[in-house]
């Protein structure tokens, strides 16, 4: 294409790739939570019969977990970013330690509802929608802790370079989100709800 | 086809054998990631389940020629209109419109492929993959004994006839599972397609340089993700009522059947604009270059695009209007749907205007462009009478409806399909189409269409609902719905002179050359077909029509775009 | 009731030629008479939504004209010709008056139709209910109608009766929509839009019909494999005629001693476990009611003309007419079927 002239605009800048995927990841996840919220609060009060969300306990331990791995990652990513790989690991593990404290949180909180409150999915509309939103974040959780564990991985045998940094940042973007949807469900579920 | 592997030094004693060399021409297709090759393979499966759909239909008109007919018993009729339905929309509209895209969208803006090539090819499988478990549905079941369990429910699967109690057998998990699956594939295309356009373009190509294609492809993308989205919710909502006990759709347990129409239609409606924006993305490229002119109004049909896309949000109950909402939901949903009718005319009048004072050629690709505009033109005028709430009372689920989203669906969407395989055809496979058998489709796919549809508007007048698999005979519906499926066969005929033209043009056909319709935009600079990496160089441009400076360095376009 | 809310006839005298184009589409169809067509509005809300249809019909069709026209025209006018063909015409790229002209004139024109569509839902949907209404339950079923007349005591199927309600004697309809199983929906064109039957959702509309006669329509949502024979027959009725019809479906079932044996069928039966015949034994309600089988003109919800033929061939199997209806083939032998058909068609 030599034929065609070329002027002088030397900054040709254009957002990376891969911010621009995850965010658009992200648009489309929160549009399938949004589904999920939305009959969550529109069934609130409509079941016909058996527990009340008066049976649910606020899971505050478990939410400041969850959003205080939001700040260790952050955390991470500063640390790679300025090449200091063994900071990012420490803050990358702990970030994955509090990421698999909520869903143990989690899978007690559950455990009590099904085994003493006789709360399951198909016990009533209000055990189908708590479990569907409740369940839907917490497979997202395990999804992020997923990839996080095989960062975790390449860290521990030293393939992570300051490079890098970008491809984590993408990857924590991720991991904000499923916190910032914790936030909404939370308020959803054991503020508004009950 | 685009393969340009060079020959391996030190090979050339070893001739391989017929069977061998067709086994990797298969597995190249098979492994590919290039953006070409992946957007003919989505062309290609689209136009398959066109013909498959297509002969569903057929089946469907035969079966109502005639009122009380035995062609079809009532169970199968159900699930024809079933699978036609959700074929159209996800394995043949979806499909070939982001095929299109695929192949295009990298070529128009100047870069070598998109964004995530590896994620292309999950998501064409992906789409692939649940257009086959769709089908699998026919076996599937007792199917080789009896009708087997192909989805039964609608297309819109509204509740509570989806749940285990009176859908027993799995025809609705059918329809769910395989959905949900192509819709992963088409949210990876959609986020492929925008981190593409936003972060891939070639030097100077600012977005408002971009060729309407792209413009259009990113909105219909955007859209895209919280359009399908809704789906996929919804229907693993209805998986965990059929199959864990939930309780969303279940009326005596506080669910409500309305909210899944809700849920559905939030994705529907904007979902049959993500199939029509692309087909407005092919007519923006062809009427300028079959017109000799530049689009009028660029920045209007931007914002049009745009604003078409915000409102088109906005109007899913009016699909709902029977359903019982309060007079004041009726009336906003009646402002809303006549209010998306604004940005969508301005678009027809702007591809007027770019006709106007032109010199058209009136090559295949044009005729169906033409015939387009006119067609829709009438789909979005019976689109505002169904807006009008108390007159939708007595259209909704009648043949009136099926009549106007087929003129939106063929008579626009397919209409821009034809033109635009006429037009880019020579540039992926570097044959011409033959002009005769493409004028012989033309008319006579335009004539049956008209007859179908346009008497179809009739039928829905008189009275006739959807959905069923035979009419009382005293009703006054018998020779029109004998008309409706004679149409049906001239259409028949005219596709498959179009499939029989991609055959022999392939084989035979003149060849095209890098530029055969002397057009402006940069997938017009590389050969026919393109080679694997698309540019020798890395274009650079400086107005949104490239090739329109290179040919009249005089008077060349950035001296005068606003 | 109120007064016929029709549009003032000043707008109506331009349509009306245009009207006269349109009711000969009815003419088209065969059998006219009974074509549940939209153009032929016999009650007020189906009048209301047919004078709306044509205002709107009235502003399409001009904008068609306009823009279809220009087309055309563009189409000849601007074809390449000869020689002329080689240079390329003048390039012009926009103007911003032009898009804000034909912005503005689509938001007049949408803002006109859509105060006109808001009278029309308002008038039709929030009209009080009169005190002379008759009130009618409808439940929908797969795949027939239960009419209830609460007030009345009566439980009728499939036929609804009302009262002609006219300007000297009003009695408007208002019908009540519930479902016992899945979505359906009432439409009965001549006389109104249609309304859904939604389970756990009721639904209301009214009618008014003027004449006398026979209005026919069918559901309109689809509700599973027999969704095309869920026909509605709807009788419209002269206050005396009507009169008669109610007494006698408030009495109880005709005794027919000559009838006996195939009442005995029927009672030991499974007949009993969903039809109900007031008076007997049969208290079943998932089926339709059998007490006044006789004064209906079809059966199965339309499929066939109420015969002993027909209805002998359905209680055999009710495939005959109907394949997936609810209704088992009852396995009864030829003399048990004779009988209870004999019985049934006692049941005036």
């Amino acid at each position: 294409m030599s034929t065609i002239p070329i002027f002088a605009d030397e900054n040709w800048r254009l957002p990376s790739r891969g911010r621009v995927g995850m965010l658009s990841l992200i648009i489309g996840e929160s549009a399938i939570f949004t589904i999920f919220v939305v009959a969550y609060v529109y069934y609130i009060g409509r079941s016909t019969y058996g527990p009340t969300p008066q049976i649910l306990d606020i899971p505050i331990f478990n939410t400041v977990c969850l959003l205080s791995s939001s700040l260790t990652i952050w955390l991470a990513e500063h640390a790679i970013e300025r090449g200091r790989m063994r900071a990012f690991a420490a803050w990358w593990a702990l970030t994955m330690l509090l990421g698999i404290v909520f869903l143990i949180g989690t899978a007690q909180e559950w455990t009590r509802l099904i085994v003493h409150e006789g709360l399951t999915i198909r016990t009533n509309l209000f055990g189908t929608t708590f479990y569907s939103l409740v369940g839907l974040h917490a497979t997202h959780v395990v999804v992020g802790l997923i990839m996080l564990s095989l960062v975790m991985i390449f860290a521990l045998l030293g393939r992570i370079e300051q490079r890098h940094a970008e491809r984590i940042q993408v990857l924590s973007l991720y991991w904000h989100f499923v916190d910032a949807v914790w936030v909404v469900v939370f308020t959803v579920v054991y503020i508004v709800g009950r | 086809m685009a393969d340009q592997t060079l020959p391996i030094p030190g090979s050339l004693t070893a001739t391989p054998s017929r069977g061998a060399a067709f086994l990797e021409w298969l597995h190249g297709w098979v492994v590919t990631v290039d953006h070409k090759k992946l957007g003919i393979l989505y062309v290609v499966y689209a136009i398959f389940f066109l013909l498959v759909a297509g002969a569903e239909a057929l089946a469907m008109r035969i079966q109502l020629a005639i009122p009380n007919n035995h062609f079809l018993s009532p169970e199968f009729y159900n699930e024809m209109f079933t699978m036609h339905g959700t074929t159209m929309v996800f394995l043949v509209g979806m499909p070939i419109l982001f095929g299109f895209a695929n192949y295009l969208v990298p070529l128009m803006i100047g870069a070598r492929d998109m964004a995530f090539p590896r994620l292309n090819a999950f998501s064409f499988w992906l789409t692939a993959f649940g257009g086959l478990m769709l089908y699998f549905s026919f076996i599937g079941g007792f199917g080789l004994y009896g009708m087997g369990s192909a989805p039964d429910v609608g297309w819109w699967a509204y509740a509570p006839l989806t749940a285990k109690a009176f859908s027993p057998g799995h025809n609705t998990d059918y329809w769910a599972l395989s959905l949900i699956v192509m819709g992963f594939g088409t949210l990876g295309t959609a986020i492929n397609i925008i981190a593409t356009i936003l972060s891939m373009r070639c030097r100077g190509m600012t977005l408002f340089r971009m060729p309407l294609f792209a413009w259009l492809m990113l909105v219909v993308s955007g859209m895209t993700l919280i359009t399908i989205t809704p789906l996929t919710a919804a229907q693993i909502m209805l998986l965990i009522d059929r199959y864990l006990g939930g309780h969303f759709f279940d009326t005596q347990a506080g669910g409500s059947a309305v909210v899944w129409m809700h849920f559905f239609w939030i994705f529907g409606h904007p979902e049959v604009y993500v199939l029509v924006l692309p087909a407005f993305a092919i007519a923006n490229e062809i009427i300028p270059v079959f017109s000799r002119k530049a689009i009028f109004g660029y920045p209007a049909m931007v914002a049009a695009s745009i604003g078409i896309a915000f409102v088109s949000l906005t109007v899913w109950a009016h699909h709902m209007f029977t359903v019982g909402m309060t007079s004041v939901g009726n009336a906003f949903f009646a402002l809303s749907t006549m209010m998306v009718g604004i940005p969508t005319g301005i678009k027809i009048f702007n591809w007027v205007a770019t006709m106007w004072g032109g010199k058209i050629r009136f090559a295949t690709p044009m005729l169906f462009a033409t015939a387009f505009v006119l067609q829709f033109l009438a789909a979005g005028l019976t689109g505002i009478m169904l807006s009008v709430a108390p007159w939708d009372w007595q259209l909704h689920n009648s043949y009136f409806v099926i009549a106007h989203f087929h003129y939106v669906l063929v008579g626009a969407i397919v209409f821009c399909i034809f033109a635009a395989i006429y037009y880019w055809y020579p540039k992926a496979t570097g044959h011409m189409l033959s002009e005769k058998l493409g004028k012989w489709h033309f008319w006579l796919f335009l004539i049956g269409f008209h007859v179908t549809f346009d008497t179809m508007h009739f039928v829905g007048i008189l009275g006739m609902p959807r959905s069923i698999y035979t009419y009382e005979a005293d009703r006054g519906w018998n020779t029109l719905n004998m008309i409706i499926s004679m149409g049906g066969m001239f259409q028949a005929v005219a596709v498959l002179i179009f499939a029989w033209n991609l055959v022999d043009s392939y084989l035979h056909g003149k060849e095209a050359g890098n530029d055969p319709w002397d057009a402006w935009t940069l997938e017009w600079s590389t050969p026919s077909p393109p080679p694997a990496y698309n540019f020798a160089t890395d274009p650079e441009v400086r107005s949104r029509r490239p090739l329109w400076d290179i040919k009249h360095p005089n008077d060349p376009d950035w001296k005068y775009e606003q | 009731m109120q007064p016929s809310r029709s549009l003032s006839s000043s707008r109506f005298r331009p349509c009306f030629a245009f009207s006269l184009c349109l009711g000969a589409v009815p003419a088209l169809a065969e059998g006219a008479q009974s074509t549940p067509s939209i153009l032929a509005p016999a009650s007020t809300p189906a009048h209301e939504i047919y004078g709306l249809s044509l205002f709107v019909l009235l502003i399409t069709g001009s904008i068609f004209a306009v823009v279809a026209g220009l087309l055309a025209y563009v189409v000849v006018r601007f074809r390449a010709r000869g020689p002329d063909a080689e240079h390329e015409p003048p390039q012009i790229y926009g103007s911003i008056r032009v898009e804000l002209a034909w912005t503005v004139i689509p938001v007049l024109i949408v803002v006109v139709l859509f105060l006109t569509t808001a009278r029309i839902i308002f008038a039709i949907q929030d009209a009080p209910e009169p005190k002379s209404a008759l009130e009618v339950t409808v439940i929908g079923h797969q795949f027939w109608w239960e009419f209830r007349y609460p007030k009345f005591n009566i439980v009728t199927a499939n036929e609804l009766h009302i009262p002609a309600s006219t300007l000297l004697a009003p009695e408007p309809t208002y019908l009540r929509l519930l479902s016992a199983d899945v979505d359906h929906s009432f439409w009965v064109p001549q006389l109104a839009g249609k309304t859904d039957l939604i389970p756990n959702h009721p639904n209301e509309m009214w009618l008014d019909p003027h004449e006398p006669g026979l209005y026919v329509g069918q559901c309109a949502q689809f509700c599973g494999i027999e969704h095309a024979k869920m026909l509605i027959r709807v009788y419209v009725d002269t206050p005396q005629q009507f009169d008669a019809w109610a007494k006698n479906q408030q009495r109880l079932a005709v005794h027919d001693s000559t009838a006996a044996a195939g009442k005995q069928v029927f009672e030991t039966q499974a007949c009993v476990n969903c039809h109900t015949i007031v008076g007997t034994p049969a208290h079943g309600t998932f089926g339709p009611d059998l007490t006044h089988l006789m004064s209906r003109a079809t059966i199965a919800a339309g499929a066939a003309a109420n015969t002993p033929d027909n209805l002998r061939a359905w209680i055999h199997d009710p495939g005959t007419f109907k394949p997936g209806a609810q209704m088992p083939a009852m396995q009864l032998s030829d003399q048990q079927t004779d009988e209870v058909v004999a019985y049934l068609s006692t049941l005036h």
